[in-house]
Protein backbone atom coordinates (compact mmCIF):
# COMPACT_ATOMS: atom_id res chain seq x y z
CA UNK A 1 0.00 0.00 0.00
CA UNK A 2 1.20 3.49 -0.63
CA UNK A 3 1.50 5.79 2.45
CA UNK A 4 -0.43 8.66 2.58
CA UNK A 5 -1.41 11.41 5.14
CA UNK A 6 -4.04 10.64 7.56
CA UNK A 7 -5.75 13.36 9.33
CA UNK A 8 -8.72 12.59 11.76
CA UNK A 9 -11.68 15.11 10.86
CA UNK A 10 -13.56 17.44 14.01
CA UNK A 11 -16.61 18.67 12.18
CA UNK A 12 -18.66 17.93 8.92
CA UNK A 13 -17.32 20.91 7.74
CA UNK A 14 -13.87 19.88 8.46
CA UNK A 15 -14.31 16.58 6.43
CA UNK A 16 -16.16 18.22 3.62
CA UNK A 17 -13.07 20.61 3.45
CA UNK A 18 -10.26 18.14 3.68
CA UNK A 19 -12.42 15.79 1.43
CA UNK A 20 -12.27 18.13 -1.37
CA UNK A 21 -8.56 18.22 -1.55
CA UNK A 22 -6.96 16.68 -5.03
CA UNK A 23 -6.26 13.14 -3.79
CA UNK A 24 -7.99 13.11 -1.02
CA UNK A 25 -10.32 10.18 0.43
CA UNK A 26 -12.98 10.17 3.01
CA UNK A 27 -12.04 6.96 5.49
CA UNK A 28 -15.36 5.29 7.59
CA UNK A 29 -15.52 1.62 7.68
CA UNK A 30 -12.73 1.26 5.84
CA UNK A 31 -14.18 -2.29 4.88
CA UNK A 32 -13.84 -1.10 0.92
CA UNK A 33 -11.15 1.70 0.85
CA UNK A 34 -8.65 -0.34 2.57
CA UNK A 35 -8.85 -3.05 0.04
CA UNK A 36 -9.15 -0.49 -3.25
CA UNK A 37 -5.62 0.89 -1.76
CA UNK A 38 -4.08 -2.71 -1.51
CA UNK A 39 -5.06 -3.73 -4.96
CA UNK A 40 -4.08 -0.36 -6.93
CA UNK A 41 -7.71 0.42 -7.41
CA UNK A 42 -7.30 3.81 -5.42
CA UNK A 43 -4.41 5.58 -4.15
CA UNK A 44 -5.03 8.55 -2.60
CA UNK A 45 -2.63 11.43 -0.82
CA UNK A 46 -4.90 12.04 2.13
CA UNK A 47 -7.15 9.84 3.91
CA UNK A 48 -9.78 12.02 6.09
CA UNK A 49 -10.87 9.69 9.03
CA UNK A 50 -14.42 10.90 9.81
CA UNK A 51 -15.03 8.45 12.87
CA UNK A 52 -15.00 11.36 15.06
CA UNK A 53 -18.43 12.50 13.91
CA UNK A 54 -20.50 11.54 16.40
CA UNK A 55 -23.85 13.15 15.40
CA UNK A 56 -23.54 11.12 11.85
CA UNK A 57 -23.82 7.58 14.54
CA UNK A 58 -27.64 8.07 15.64
CA UNK A 59 -30.54 6.83 14.33
CA UNK A 60 -33.03 9.40 14.61
CA UNK A 61 -37.19 10.02 14.20
CA UNK A 62 -37.80 12.30 11.77
CA UNK A 63 -41.71 13.60 10.37
CA UNK A 64 -42.95 10.18 9.28
CA UNK A 65 -39.76 8.11 9.23
CA UNK A 66 -35.88 8.02 10.29
CA UNK A 67 -33.23 9.23 9.42
CA UNK A 68 -30.51 6.73 9.81
CA UNK A 69 -26.68 8.48 10.41
CA UNK A 70 -24.03 7.70 7.44
CA UNK A 71 -21.41 6.38 10.58
CA UNK A 72 -24.20 4.22 12.43
CA UNK A 73 -22.65 0.24 11.89
CA UNK A 74 -24.33 -2.25 9.63
CA UNK A 75 -25.46 -4.23 12.53
CA UNK A 76 -26.31 -1.95 14.87
CA UNK A 77 -29.06 -0.59 12.47
CA UNK A 78 -29.62 -4.16 11.26
CA UNK A 79 -30.86 -4.68 15.37
CA UNK A 80 -32.48 -0.89 15.94
CA UNK A 81 -36.39 -2.08 17.36
CA UNK A 82 -37.44 0.65 15.02
CA UNK A 83 -35.92 -0.86 11.79
CA UNK A 84 -37.36 -4.40 12.94
CA UNK A 85 -40.19 -3.82 13.78
CA UNK A 86 -41.07 -1.11 10.76
CA UNK A 87 -38.82 -2.35 7.94
CA UNK A 88 -37.85 -5.83 8.16
CA UNK A 89 -36.36 -5.52 4.40
CA UNK A 90 -33.79 -3.60 5.63
CA UNK A 91 -32.74 -5.66 8.75
CA UNK A 92 -32.53 -8.89 6.90
CA UNK A 93 -30.80 -7.18 3.67
CA UNK A 94 -28.13 -6.05 6.48
CA UNK A 95 -27.96 -9.40 8.34
CA UNK A 96 -27.70 -11.18 5.20
CA UNK A 97 -24.57 -9.10 4.45
CA UNK A 98 -20.86 -9.84 4.70
CA UNK A 99 -19.76 -11.54 8.21
CA UNK A 100 -20.88 -10.07 11.92
CA UNK A 101 -17.38 -8.62 12.33
CA UNK A 102 -17.15 -6.87 8.96
CA UNK A 103 -20.70 -5.11 9.92
CA UNK A 104 -19.65 -4.46 13.05
CA UNK A 105 -17.24 -2.16 10.63
CA UNK A 106 -18.88 -1.28 8.05
CA UNK A 107 -21.49 1.63 8.01
CA UNK A 108 -24.67 2.53 6.38
CA UNK A 109 -23.16 5.46 4.59
CA UNK A 110 -20.29 3.77 3.20
CA UNK A 111 -21.87 0.38 2.54
CA UNK A 112 -23.92 1.72 -0.90
CA UNK A 113 -20.70 3.00 -2.37
CA UNK A 114 -18.67 -0.37 -2.26
CA UNK A 115 -17.56 -1.40 -5.71
CA UNK A 116 -18.18 -4.24 -8.31
CA UNK A 117 -17.32 -7.51 -7.47
CA UNK A 118 -16.24 -8.58 -11.20
CA UNK A 119 -13.05 -10.38 -11.15
CA UNK A 120 -11.25 -8.15 -14.10
CA UNK A 121 -12.59 -4.89 -11.70
CA UNK A 122 -10.46 -6.49 -8.65
CA UNK A 123 -7.58 -8.35 -10.36
CA UNK A 124 -4.42 -6.81 -9.46
CA UNK A 125 -3.00 -7.59 -13.21
CA UNK A 126 -3.94 -4.83 -15.74
CA UNK A 127 -7.18 -6.22 -17.45
CA UNK A 128 -9.74 -4.42 -20.09
CA UNK A 129 -12.13 -2.49 -17.21
CA UNK A 130 -13.93 0.60 -17.99
CA UNK A 131 -14.22 1.20 -14.29
CA UNK A 132 -10.41 0.32 -13.69
CA UNK A 133 -9.21 2.24 -16.99
CA UNK A 134 -11.60 4.40 -18.86
CA UNK A 135 -11.69 3.31 -22.39
CA UNK A 136 -10.03 0.39 -21.99
CA UNK A 137 -13.01 -2.15 -22.79
CA UNK A 138 -15.10 -4.55 -20.80
CA UNK A 139 -13.40 -8.10 -20.85
CA UNK A 140 -16.08 -9.36 -19.02
CA UNK A 141 -18.54 -8.49 -22.08
CA UNK A 142 -17.29 -11.85 -23.42
CA UNK A 143 -15.74 -13.17 -20.61
CA UNK A 144 -16.52 -14.97 -17.41
CA UNK A 145 -19.55 -13.06 -17.08
CA UNK A 146 -21.72 -15.40 -15.37
CA UNK A 147 -22.44 -13.34 -11.62
CA UNK A 148 -22.98 -10.26 -14.42
CA UNK A 149 -25.78 -8.27 -15.58
CA UNK A 150 -29.32 -9.28 -17.27
CA UNK A 151 -30.39 -5.52 -16.91
CA UNK A 152 -29.29 -2.15 -18.02
CA UNK A 153 -25.83 -3.50 -18.99
CA UNK A 154 -24.15 -2.47 -22.26
CA UNK A 155 -20.87 -3.91 -24.17
CA UNK A 156 -19.02 -1.10 -21.79
CA UNK A 157 -19.73 -2.87 -18.63
CA UNK A 158 -21.68 -5.51 -17.49
CA UNK A 159 -21.08 -5.64 -14.19
CA UNK A 160 -23.34 -5.13 -11.07
CA UNK A 161 -23.66 -3.44 -8.21
CA UNK A 162 -23.23 -5.86 -5.38
CA UNK A 163 -24.77 -3.88 -1.76
CA UNK A 164 -27.61 -5.90 -0.21
CA UNK A 165 -28.53 -2.55 1.87
CA UNK A 166 -28.63 -0.54 -1.14
CA UNK A 167 -31.56 -2.75 -2.46
CA UNK A 168 -33.45 -2.53 0.14
CA UNK A 169 -33.35 1.01 0.47
CA UNK A 170 -34.25 1.03 -3.08
CA UNK A 171 -37.39 -0.84 -2.60
CA UNK A 172 -38.55 1.98 0.31
CA UNK A 173 -37.23 4.96 -1.72
CA UNK A 174 -34.73 5.71 0.52
CA UNK A 175 -32.99 8.83 0.10
CA UNK A 176 -29.18 9.66 0.51
CA UNK A 177 -28.77 12.78 2.45
CA UNK A 178 -25.45 14.04 0.86
CA UNK A 179 -23.36 17.78 1.63
CA UNK A 180 -20.51 19.50 0.43
CA UNK A 181 -19.55 22.75 0.89
CA UNK A 182 -22.31 23.72 -1.99
CA UNK A 183 -24.89 22.64 0.48
CA UNK A 184 -27.40 19.56 0.91
CA UNK A 185 -28.24 17.25 -1.98
CA UNK A 186 -31.29 14.67 -1.62
CA UNK A 187 -30.65 11.71 -4.01
CA UNK A 188 -33.02 8.81 -4.30
CA UNK A 189 -31.26 5.94 -3.84
CA UNK A 190 -32.63 4.48 -7.18
CA UNK A 191 -30.71 7.00 -8.84
CA UNK A 192 -27.60 7.30 -6.71
CA UNK A 193 -25.71 4.38 -8.66
CA UNK A 194 -24.89 4.96 -12.60
CA UNK A 195 -25.98 3.02 -15.40
CA UNK A 196 -23.57 2.35 -17.89
CA UNK A 197 -24.98 3.75 -20.98
CA UNK A 198 -24.91 6.94 -19.05
CA UNK A 199 -20.76 6.74 -18.16
CA UNK A 200 -19.44 2.63 -18.08
CA UNK A 201 -16.76 4.07 -15.72
CA UNK A 202 -18.59 5.81 -12.84
CA UNK A 203 -19.73 3.72 -9.63
CA UNK A 204 -21.90 6.42 -8.29
CA UNK A 205 -23.18 10.09 -8.67
CA UNK A 206 -21.01 11.31 -5.31
CA UNK A 207 -18.46 14.22 -6.32
CA UNK A 208 -15.37 14.79 -4.61
CA UNK A 209 -15.62 16.66 -1.30
CA UNK A 210 -19.07 15.26 -1.13
CA UNK A 211 -20.12 13.08 2.49
CA UNK A 212 -22.63 11.12 2.88
CA UNK A 213 -24.11 12.47 5.98
CA UNK A 214 -27.45 10.07 6.28
CA UNK A 215 -30.24 7.90 4.82
CA UNK A 216 -33.67 8.69 4.79
CA UNK A 217 -36.63 6.21 5.18
CA UNK A 218 -40.36 7.07 5.00
CA UNK A 219 -43.59 4.84 5.54
CA UNK A 220 -43.32 2.22 7.68
CA UNK A 221 -43.34 -1.37 5.59
CA UNK A 222 -43.94 -3.62 8.36
CA UNK A 223 -44.95 -6.42 5.31
CA UNK A 224 -41.32 -6.60 3.50
CA UNK A 225 -38.77 -9.09 2.87
CA UNK A 226 -35.30 -9.25 1.33
CA UNK A 227 -34.53 -12.89 -0.33
CA UNK A 228 -31.01 -13.58 -1.14
CA UNK A 229 -29.89 -15.62 -3.64
CA UNK A 230 -26.08 -17.49 -3.14
CA UNK A 231 -23.91 -20.20 -3.42
CA UNK A 232 -23.08 -20.48 0.05
CA UNK A 233 -25.67 -20.13 2.76
CA UNK A 234 -23.67 -17.10 4.44
CA UNK A 235 -20.89 -14.68 4.22
CA UNK A 236 -21.42 -14.71 0.42
CA UNK A 237 -22.04 -12.19 -2.36
CA UNK A 238 -25.69 -12.94 -4.27
CA UNK A 239 -26.28 -13.90 -7.49
CA UNK A 240 -29.94 -12.56 -7.32
CA UNK A 241 -31.49 -10.99 -4.45
CA UNK A 242 -35.18 -9.23 -4.34
CA UNK A 243 -36.34 -6.87 -1.77
CA UNK A 244 -40.54 -6.43 -1.71
CA UNK A 245 -42.41 -3.90 0.34
CA UNK A 246 -46.17 -5.02 0.31
CA UNK A 247 -49.57 -2.31 1.30
CA UNK A 248 -51.76 -4.90 1.89
CA UNK A 249 -56.11 -5.08 2.28
CA UNK A 250 -56.66 -8.14 3.55
CA UNK A 251 -55.78 -10.27 0.83
CA UNK A 252 -55.59 -7.93 -2.12
CA UNK A 253 -52.26 -5.62 -2.69
CA UNK A 254 -53.21 -2.01 -2.62
CA UNK A 255 -49.24 -0.64 -3.60
CA UNK A 256 -46.35 -3.17 -4.35
CA UNK A 257 -42.58 -2.42 -4.48
CA UNK A 258 -39.99 -4.44 -5.56
CA UNK A 259 -36.34 -4.15 -6.48
CA UNK A 260 -34.38 -6.74 -7.56
CA UNK A 261 -30.39 -6.77 -6.21
CA UNK A 262 -26.98 -7.94 -8.46
CA UNK A 263 -28.64 -7.84 -11.51
CA UNK A 264 -27.74 -4.40 -12.85
CA UNK A 265 -25.14 -1.53 -11.81
CA UNK A 266 -28.11 -0.16 -9.76
CA UNK A 267 -30.91 -1.98 -7.33
CA UNK A 268 -33.67 -2.56 -10.32
CA UNK A 269 -37.12 -1.95 -9.55
CA UNK A 270 -39.95 -4.09 -11.32
CA UNK A 271 -42.20 -0.53 -12.12
CA UNK A 272 -44.31 -2.70 -14.51
CA UNK A 273 -44.89 -5.71 -12.38
CA UNK A 274 -45.42 -2.70 -9.57
CA UNK A 275 -48.38 -1.21 -11.58
CA UNK A 276 -50.02 -4.67 -12.40
CA UNK A 277 -49.97 -6.04 -9.38
CA UNK A 278 -52.13 -3.34 -8.12
CA UNK A 279 -55.42 -4.71 -6.90
CA UNK A 280 -54.14 -8.30 -7.22
CA UNK A 281 -55.06 -10.97 -4.84
CA UNK A 282 -52.52 -12.37 -3.25
CA UNK A 283 -51.53 -16.05 -4.35
CA UNK A 284 -53.29 -15.85 -7.75
CA UNK A 285 -51.63 -16.55 -11.06
CA UNK A 286 -51.93 -12.89 -11.66
CA UNK A 287 -49.01 -11.98 -9.35
CA UNK A 288 -46.82 -14.40 -11.88
CA UNK A 289 -47.89 -12.80 -15.01
CA UNK A 290 -47.15 -9.49 -13.40
CA UNK A 291 -43.68 -10.43 -12.32
CA UNK A 292 -42.98 -11.63 -15.87
CA UNK A 293 -43.88 -7.91 -17.62
CA UNK A 294 -41.59 -6.76 -15.55
CA UNK A 295 -39.08 -9.33 -16.99
CA UNK A 296 -39.80 -8.06 -20.72
CA UNK A 297 -36.67 -6.26 -20.60
CA UNK A 298 -33.79 -8.65 -19.22
CA UNK A 299 -31.57 -9.53 -21.70
CA UNK A 300 -28.87 -12.47 -20.90
CA UNK A 301 -25.00 -12.47 -21.63
CA UNK A 302 -23.22 -15.74 -22.75
CA UNK A 303 -23.05 -17.45 -19.10
CA UNK A 304 -25.64 -16.11 -17.11
CA UNK A 305 -29.84 -16.88 -18.97
CA UNK A 306 -29.47 -18.97 -15.62
CA UNK A 307 -30.16 -15.23 -14.29
CA UNK A 308 -33.22 -14.06 -15.34
CA UNK A 309 -35.17 -17.63 -14.09
CA UNK A 310 -33.24 -17.30 -10.51
CA UNK A 311 -34.35 -13.46 -10.16
CA UNK A 312 -37.93 -13.92 -11.68
CA UNK A 313 -38.44 -16.74 -9.21
CA UNK A 314 -36.95 -14.87 -6.46
CA UNK A 315 -39.13 -11.90 -6.90
CA UNK A 316 -42.04 -14.71 -7.19
CA UNK A 317 -41.13 -15.74 -3.56
CA UNK A 318 -39.59 -12.19 -1.70
CA UNK A 319 -43.67 -11.05 -2.48
CA UNK A 320 -44.85 -14.82 -0.64
CA UNK A 321 -42.46 -13.90 2.01
CA UNK A 322 -43.41 -9.98 2.82
CA UNK A 323 -47.34 -11.52 2.58
CA UNK A 324 -45.91 -13.18 5.49
CA UNK A 325 -44.33 -10.41 7.41
CA UNK B 1 3.38 10.95 -3.03
CA UNK B 2 3.83 14.14 -1.33
CA UNK B 3 6.86 14.42 0.97
CA UNK B 4 4.70 14.69 4.04
CA UNK B 5 3.51 12.01 3.15
CA UNK B 6 6.29 9.58 3.26
CA UNK B 7 7.73 11.13 6.52
CA UNK B 8 4.03 11.54 8.57
CA UNK B 9 4.21 9.70 11.54
CA UNK B 10 1.04 9.58 14.00
CA UNK B 11 1.14 8.95 18.30
CA UNK B 12 -1.20 6.91 19.14
CA UNK B 13 -2.33 5.76 22.49
CA UNK B 14 -4.76 2.83 23.11
CA UNK B 15 -5.33 0.08 25.67
CA UNK B 16 -4.25 -3.91 24.48
CA UNK B 17 -5.26 -6.47 26.82
CA UNK B 18 -5.26 -4.47 29.56
CA UNK B 19 -2.30 -3.05 29.34
CA UNK B 20 -1.75 1.26 28.05
CA UNK B 21 0.34 1.13 24.94
CA UNK B 22 1.87 4.40 23.16
CA UNK B 23 3.52 4.57 19.81
CA UNK B 24 4.54 6.55 16.59
CA UNK B 25 3.36 4.98 13.91
CA UNK B 26 2.77 4.94 9.72
CA UNK B 27 -0.77 5.65 9.02
CA UNK B 28 -0.85 2.85 6.24
CA UNK B 29 0.17 0.65 9.40
CA UNK B 30 -2.98 -1.69 9.87
CA UNK B 31 -3.95 -2.50 13.65
CA UNK B 32 -3.06 -5.80 12.42
CA UNK B 33 0.66 -5.61 11.77
CA UNK B 34 0.98 -3.27 14.62
CA UNK B 35 -0.19 -5.64 17.27
CA UNK B 36 1.98 -8.98 15.09
CA UNK B 37 5.03 -7.02 14.43
CA UNK B 38 5.10 -4.15 16.74
CA UNK B 39 3.55 -5.51 19.97
CA UNK B 40 4.92 -9.16 19.02
CA UNK B 41 1.49 -10.51 19.92
CA UNK B 42 1.22 -12.83 17.11
CA UNK B 43 -2.29 -14.69 18.21
CA UNK B 44 -4.45 -12.69 15.86
CA UNK B 45 -3.16 -13.94 12.48
CA UNK B 46 -2.17 -12.87 8.64
CA UNK B 47 -4.44 -14.91 6.56
CA UNK B 48 -5.99 -13.19 3.30
CA UNK B 49 -5.02 -9.45 4.54
CA UNK B 50 -8.16 -8.35 2.91
CA UNK B 51 -11.21 -9.01 5.49
CA UNK B 52 -12.35 -11.97 3.99
CA UNK B 53 -11.12 -14.94 5.83
CA UNK B 54 -11.49 -14.22 10.22
CA UNK B 55 -8.40 -14.87 11.30
CA UNK B 56 -7.25 -11.60 12.10
CA UNK B 57 -10.25 -10.98 14.74
CA UNK B 58 -10.19 -9.04 17.12
CA UNK B 59 -12.16 -7.36 20.02
CA UNK B 60 -12.11 -3.44 19.30
CA UNK B 61 -14.10 -1.96 22.70
CA UNK B 62 -15.27 -5.08 22.71
CA UNK B 63 -16.59 -6.15 19.58
CA UNK B 64 -14.79 -8.38 16.93
CA UNK B 65 -13.85 -6.23 14.12
CA UNK B 66 -11.38 -7.83 11.36
CA UNK B 67 -7.51 -6.36 12.44
CA UNK B 68 -6.66 -6.27 8.84
CA UNK B 69 -9.24 -3.18 7.80
CA UNK B 70 -8.94 -0.67 10.82
CA UNK B 71 -5.51 1.42 10.88
CA UNK B 72 -3.61 1.26 13.78
CA UNK B 73 -3.85 5.16 13.30
CA UNK B 74 -8.17 4.98 13.57
CA UNK B 75 -7.35 2.62 16.87
CA UNK B 76 -6.00 5.38 19.08
CA UNK B 77 -7.83 6.02 22.06
CA UNK B 78 -9.96 2.55 21.61
CA UNK B 79 -9.42 -0.49 23.68
CA UNK B 80 -8.12 -3.53 22.04
CA UNK B 81 -8.24 -7.30 23.38
CA UNK B 82 -6.25 -10.20 21.07
CA UNK B 83 -6.28 -13.77 22.18
CA UNK B 84 -3.51 -13.37 24.49
CA UNK B 85 -5.62 -11.15 26.49
CA UNK B 86 -8.28 -13.61 27.52
CA UNK B 87 -6.71 -15.97 29.77
CA UNK B 88 -6.89 -14.69 33.96
CA UNK B 89 -4.93 -15.66 36.31
CA UNK B 90 -3.32 -18.41 34.28
CA UNK B 91 -6.74 -19.92 33.72
CA UNK B 92 -7.98 -20.71 30.15
CA UNK B 93 -11.24 -18.41 29.17
CA UNK B 94 -14.23 -21.00 28.87
CA UNK B 95 -13.99 -21.06 25.13
CA UNK B 96 -10.56 -21.72 24.94
CA UNK B 97 -11.22 -24.83 27.13
CA UNK B 98 -13.95 -25.73 25.22
CA UNK B 99 -12.25 -25.41 22.23
CA UNK B 100 -9.73 -27.75 23.33
CA UNK B 101 -12.38 -30.33 25.03
CA UNK B 102 -14.46 -30.53 21.80
CA UNK B 103 -11.00 -30.79 19.54
CA UNK B 104 -12.53 -27.85 17.52
CA UNK B 105 -9.17 -27.33 15.58
CA UNK B 106 -6.88 -29.14 13.42
CA UNK B 107 -4.31 -27.12 11.75
CA UNK B 108 -4.37 -24.55 14.31
CA UNK B 109 -4.61 -21.22 11.66
CA UNK B 110 -8.06 -19.95 12.05
CA UNK B 111 -8.46 -20.91 15.83
CA UNK B 112 -7.10 -17.20 16.98
CA UNK B 113 -9.72 -15.63 15.35
CA UNK B 114 -12.55 -18.20 16.19
CA UNK B 115 -11.88 -17.99 19.43
CA UNK B 116 -12.17 -14.26 20.20
CA UNK B 117 -15.44 -14.52 17.60
CA UNK B 118 -16.66 -16.90 19.87
CA UNK B 119 -16.40 -14.96 23.08
CA UNK B 120 -18.15 -11.69 21.04
CA UNK B 121 -20.62 -14.01 19.22
CA UNK B 122 -21.57 -15.38 22.97
CA UNK B 123 -21.23 -11.94 24.63
CA UNK B 124 -23.81 -10.52 21.58
CA UNK B 125 -26.06 -13.16 22.35
CA UNK B 126 -26.19 -15.17 19.10
CA UNK B 127 -25.33 -18.44 20.91
CA UNK B 128 -29.05 -19.63 21.11
CA UNK B 129 -28.74 -22.34 19.18
CA UNK B 130 -26.19 -24.67 16.06
CA UNK B 131 -27.78 -22.87 13.63
CA UNK B 132 -27.67 -19.61 14.88
CA UNK B 133 -23.99 -20.19 15.49
CA UNK B 134 -23.06 -21.47 12.34
CA UNK B 135 -24.59 -18.39 10.86
CA UNK B 136 -23.26 -15.48 13.28
CA UNK B 137 -19.47 -17.36 12.82
CA UNK B 138 -19.90 -17.48 9.21
CA UNK B 139 -17.02 -15.08 9.03
CA UNK B 140 -14.47 -17.31 10.43
CA UNK B 141 -13.25 -19.34 7.74
CA UNK B 142 -11.63 -22.68 8.57
CA UNK B 143 -10.05 -24.58 5.60
CA UNK B 144 -9.54 -27.38 7.60
CA UNK B 145 -13.56 -27.49 7.84
CA UNK B 146 -13.81 -28.38 11.44
CA UNK B 147 -17.06 -26.19 11.07
CA UNK B 148 -19.10 -28.86 12.99
CA UNK B 149 -16.65 -28.90 16.38
CA UNK B 150 -16.14 -25.35 16.26
CA UNK B 151 -20.00 -24.87 16.78
CA UNK B 152 -20.19 -27.51 19.22
CA UNK B 153 -17.42 -25.83 21.30
CA UNK B 154 -19.32 -22.49 20.74
CA UNK B 155 -22.33 -23.58 22.02
CA UNK B 156 -20.45 -25.81 25.03
CA UNK B 157 -19.01 -22.66 26.07
CA UNK B 158 -21.98 -20.61 25.88
CA UNK B 159 -23.87 -23.75 28.21
CA UNK B 160 -20.93 -23.53 30.59
CA UNK B 161 -21.16 -19.43 30.70
CA UNK B 162 -25.22 -19.36 31.28
CA UNK B 163 -24.82 -21.79 34.04
CA UNK B 164 -21.98 -19.36 36.08
CA UNK B 165 -23.84 -16.50 35.49
CA UNK B 166 -27.21 -17.82 36.62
Amino acid sequence: MHNFVYERANSADNAMDLGHRDGAAILAGGTELLNWMRIGIESPDLLVDIRDLGHLDRIEEIEGGLRIGALCRLNDVACHPAIKRDFPVLSSAILQSASAQLRNLATIGGNPLQRVRCPYFREETVNACNKRHAGSGCAAYEGHNERMAIFGWTPECVAVQPSDPAVAFAALDAVVIVQSTDGTRRIPMREFHVLPDEDPSAHSVLGRGELITGIEISTPAPHSAYLKVRERQSYEYALVSAAVTLDLDGETIRNARIALGSVAMRPWRLLATEDLLVGKRLGSKDIAEAVDAGFAEARALSGNAYKITLARNAALRAIELASEN
Amino acid sequence: MSASARSQTIDISLTVNGRPVQASVEPRLSLLDFLREELDLTGAKKGCNRGECGTCTVLVDGRRVNSCLVLAASASNHEVVTVEGLAKDGELHPVQQAFIEADALQCGFCTSGQIISAVACIEEGHAGSTEEIREWMSGNLCRCSCYPQIAEAVEMAARRMEADNA
